[in-house]
């Protein structure tokens, strides 16, 4: 049944319309201007990147913080982590304690009108705000995805790029370094720095899970520099007299660019579901520290009493690392040169309508 | 080639040393395993401690102790490879053993289910490019990736096996879940099937009546505390996949071939008593293999009895098409083994387990009865696995296909007249399966180290539980075992992925200049 396709669905075979249509879109444009056109066009990338924008800004802002001892800002939440505000109970379902506060339904519908209350997400077992906990989570798990994704996007960008443009010897010996990180299990360093030193925080958790998580990123980075250094701008470059380090800066890391951030990105969304699967099995973020996947094991056997103490985490990462997944697609589209946006029947009609209309002047 | 293939596994085997050299040392800076000991009031624990070094080879320092055990592992090449002992006085070669074929378990159904469906629907996303269903199945693919499974594997456990077993104890389907199940499967293959309005529509109202009664009729039946499908439903599916196979593999107009599979689901009907009867009177898995041997054979002999030219196909299509009809005999037999089974004392009418790998209560000889158990515990973590790994492969092979079907080669196809179905089967889907199937081989040796979250969610003990316990106990040897395992297959795993991309690509060759 899946092949009755009508030939006409196929792009390839499309009228010359469609790419004139596609040509003169991006006239007299830069690649850059191309790029950020096309990644606007992405309804749902967009919005995922408000979606994240907004997560940042509302999850940060709202406890305190605190830089060294010197720099302290308040934040907008009542209530920080390690408070103990009184356990609610008496007016939650099914006799439960430290149920959520937060209302949804507007007055009018029967509800209790929209607002936070005092314990939006409830409260834990020893009443701390569960709210302000998740927020604590969220930073850390955040901070965490941005260490590992900078620092596995910087070696993976710079040893691909080496191997990819050096190749021969540098290659061989950098690939099957990469090779040799592949095979070793990062939660061993972890467990090592973990015993001589104590635990170090989540910082020192993102750091070293960054320094093996660029093996995929140096093979994709080097696949696109054996490509691009063979191609005619790299030659005229050379040519002319460009320098090597001129060719990679300037020739070849510009045209790669788009390979490197899609893949960076895919990379961040993976950090974080790492990030707090490790921490779920006891090997990441322990506590007094607080992070989602910490959360969500210590609560789990609670889910048939207390489900909101297992959802709110949960939700928390699921919506993070989709509007990154959703953001990594709209770019992957934006920097595909091949990539052609689907032409609504609306254009296409204008545009053969325009023909007719040259086809009548001439 | 052999050149290449004897230095990639001579590098391979020096990235080994020095990795596993390293991880060995580590490990052993990680952690005193004598510590619990050192604590301990019991009055012999100098004899323990001492009793432990021996065993252990604790007196030796790491680098050292490191060539000892390796000295173990090279026992490989003379047949009698040595793991060492694991702290709690076992073998850790026998820990091993126990712990691969529960890991496979875990992860083999699972893998396939997620291999075959994502890039089925891969498939046809890539066919229906931009229609509601692409968009609806990126957005479900994009929300897979970003689950974590230990938070899946909750709800799974609360959502569909709890309320599954509450179900049983009043199996009714309520008329809104009968109302909704139809529209959901109207939507689902209307949309697969696409086409003008008035298809749509006609796709819609079928589906959606068909899963509507079926299910109805299971519902008034009670077929879901007594299940089966009896040898009427076994024929009339088997001559559904025998069109269905002869369709996607050589199209329906290859009439030879319609025929030889025909025949292939009228024999499962002949076959069916009989099969019983082997069921019953000699259960075991050594007849279950037997009977497959004998159906494949059967199969290729019918096969070539069908045709005279152009053999393999038609003996391909007939091949498929026995597997699968009687796969549906194996099915029907579990179905029939379901209802002893919820009245076993260990079961009591709740029948899927939210942990574990087997039920320790059940206590019965039966063969098909333990095969069930081990199905049933098996149902959570594959649903689990499969929803978080099946995404990668839609959009993987999604988007293979779509950069072959812009390929000039499948617009020559097209220009020379060639049926849309032997375009996208024979010219586009051969050229997919390449990349892909090289993934493949990399996924299955990963998978036998990689479920240690899934292990740990349901309570399996197989490779990734050995790994923690080595891990948490300081206990070296046994994580060594587990490393050794792992990594010598995914790095193999990695040398046939390449092998056999230059054998199924031949643009590709490997080792020829370098």
């Amino acid at each position: 049944m899946i092949f009755r396709k009508k030939v006409s669905d196929n792009t390839e075979i499309s009228s010359s319309g469609e790419n004139a249509i596609a040509n003169k879109e991006i006239e007299g444009l830069s690649q850059g201007q191309i790029v950020r056109r096309r990644f606007f066009r992405h309804r749902a990338a967009v919005f995922s990147l408000g979606v994240i924008i907004f997560i940042v800004v509302f999850v940060f802002t709202a406890l305190d913080f605190r830089f060294l001892g010197i720099w302290h800002v308040k934040g907008w939440w009542k209530w920080s982590p390690e408070d103990l505000p009184e356990l609610r109970f008496g007016d939650c379902p099914n006799d439960t304690v430290g149920c959520p506060t937060i209302s949804l339904l507007p007055k009018a519908l029967g509800g209790n009108g929209i607002g936070l209350g005092d314990h939006p997400f409830g409260q834990d077992d020893i009443g701390r705000d569960f709210f302000s906990l998740v927020m604590k989570g969220t930073q850390r798990s955040l901070s965490v995805m941005v260490v590992i994704g900078f620092l596995g996007g910087t070696i993976g960008t710079v040893v691909g790029s080496i191997s990819g443009y050096y190749r021969g010897k540098i290659d061989a010996v950098l690939m099957r370094f990469t090779d040799f990180i592949i095979t070793i299990p990062a939660i061993i360093i972890g467990s090592v720095v973990g015993y001589h030193f104590g635990n170090l925080g989540a910082m020192f958790l993102a750091f070293y899970l960054g320094l093996f998580a660029w093996t995929g990123l140096s093979r994709l980075v080097r696949g696109e520099f054996l490509t691009l250094r063979e191609r005619e701008f790299v030659d005229a470059a050379r040519v002319a007299g460009a320098s090597n380090r001129r060719i990679i800066f300037k020739h070849i890391l510009p045209n790669a660019v788009g390979v490197i951030i899609v893949s960076v990105t895919l990379l961040l969304s993976g950090a974080i579901l790492l990030e707090t699967a490790l921490s779920y099995i006891g090997f990441g973020v322990v506590e007094p520290d607080v992070s989602l996947g910490l959360l969500i094991n210590k609560y789990q056997d609670s889910f048939t009493t207390r489900p909101w103490l297992f959802w709110y985490p949960g939700l928390f990462i699921i919506s993070i690392a989709l509007s990154i997944n959703f953001i990594g697609d709209g770019l992957r589209d934006a920097f595909d040169p091949r990539q052609r946006r689907r032409i609504s029947k609306k254009e296409r009609q204008e545009s053969a309508s325009a023909r007719k209309l040259a086809q009548a002047n001439d | 080639m052999l050149a290449f293939i004897l230095r990639r596994l001579g590098i391979l085997s020096v990235i080994l040393f020095g990795s596993s050299f390293i991880l060995y040392n580590m490990a052993a800076i990680s952690g005193d395993p004598l510590a619990d000991l050192k604590l301990s009031t019991d009055p012999n624990r100098d004899f323990l401690i001492a009793s432990l070094t021996r065993e252990l080879q604790l007196d030796v320092p790491p680098p050292a102790r490191y060539f000892l055990w390796l000295k173990g592992i090279f026992g490989v090449f003379i047949g009698k490879p040595d793991f060492g002992m694991s702290r709690d006085g076992s073998t850790v070669a026998h820990s091993l053993a126990l712990a691969i074929p529960v890991t496979i378990r875990l992860v083999l159904a699972a893998t396939i289910f997620a291999i075959v469906l994502g890039i089925s629907i891969g498939i046809v996303t890539a066919l229906r490019q931009y229609s509601r269903f692409d968009y609806s199945m990126t957005f479900v693919s994009f929300l897979m990736f970003s689950l974590p499974i230990f938070w899946v594997a909750v709800l799974l456990k609360e959502y569909l096996a709890i309320s599954f077993n509450n179900f049983l104890r009043e199996p009714n389907v309520p008329i809104g879940w009968i109302i909704g199940l139809a529209l959901f499967s109207g939507v689902f293959w209307a949309s697969i099937i696409g086409g003008s309005r008035k298809t749509f529509w006609l796709a819609f109202f079928s589906a959606a009546l068909i899963a509507g009664s079926i299910v109805t009729l299971f519902s008034l039946s009670g077929w879901f505390l007594n299940p089966g499908l009896g040898p009427i439903v076994i024929t009339a599916m088997s001559v559904g996949i025998a069109y269905g196979v002869t369709q996607l593999s050589v199209g329906l107009i290859n009439k030879a071939a319609l025929k030889a599979s025909l025949t292939m689901a009228g024999l499962t009907l002949i076959f069916y008593y009989p099969a019983q009867w082997v069921f019953d009177k000699h259960p075991g898995s050594l007849p279950v293999f037997l009977m497959a041997c004998i159906t494949i054979t059967i199969a290729v002999f019918v096969g070539l009895s069908f045709s005279r030219i152009d053999r393999a196909p038609i003996v391909r299509t007939t091949i498929i098409t026995a597997v699968l009809s009687a796969g549906l005999v194996i099915v029907d037999k579990f179905m029939q083994t379901w209802k002893p089974y919820m009245e076993t004392d260990a079961i009591n009418y709740r029948p899927v387990p939210t942990i574990g790998q087997r039920s320790d209560l059940l206590d019965t000889p039966d063969y098909w009865l333990k095969s069930l158990d081990i199905v049933t515990h098996l149902f959570l973590p594959t649903v689990a696995l499969t929803l978080i790994s099946f995404a990668g492969y839609i959009r993987y092979s999604r988007g293979t296909l779509l950069e072959v079907l812009n390929q000039d080669y499948i617009r020559t196809a097209r220009a020379k007249g060639l049926t849309e179905r032997t375009v996208i089967m024979r010219h586009a889907f051969r050229n997919t399966m390449i990349p892909l199937t090289t993934i493949m081989v990399v996924d299955f040796a990963g998978v036998i180290g990689g479920a240690l979250i899934t292990e740990s969610v349901f309570g399996w003990s197989g490779m990734g539980t050995l790994f923690r316990q080595g891990l948490l106990g300081y206990d070296l040897n046994l994580l060594m075992g587990v490393f050794f395992i792992t990594a010598t297959l995914s790095v193999l795993a990695n040398l046939v992925a390449d092998l056999l991309y230059s054998a199924l690509d031949p643009r590709i060759r490997v080792g020829g200049g370098a």
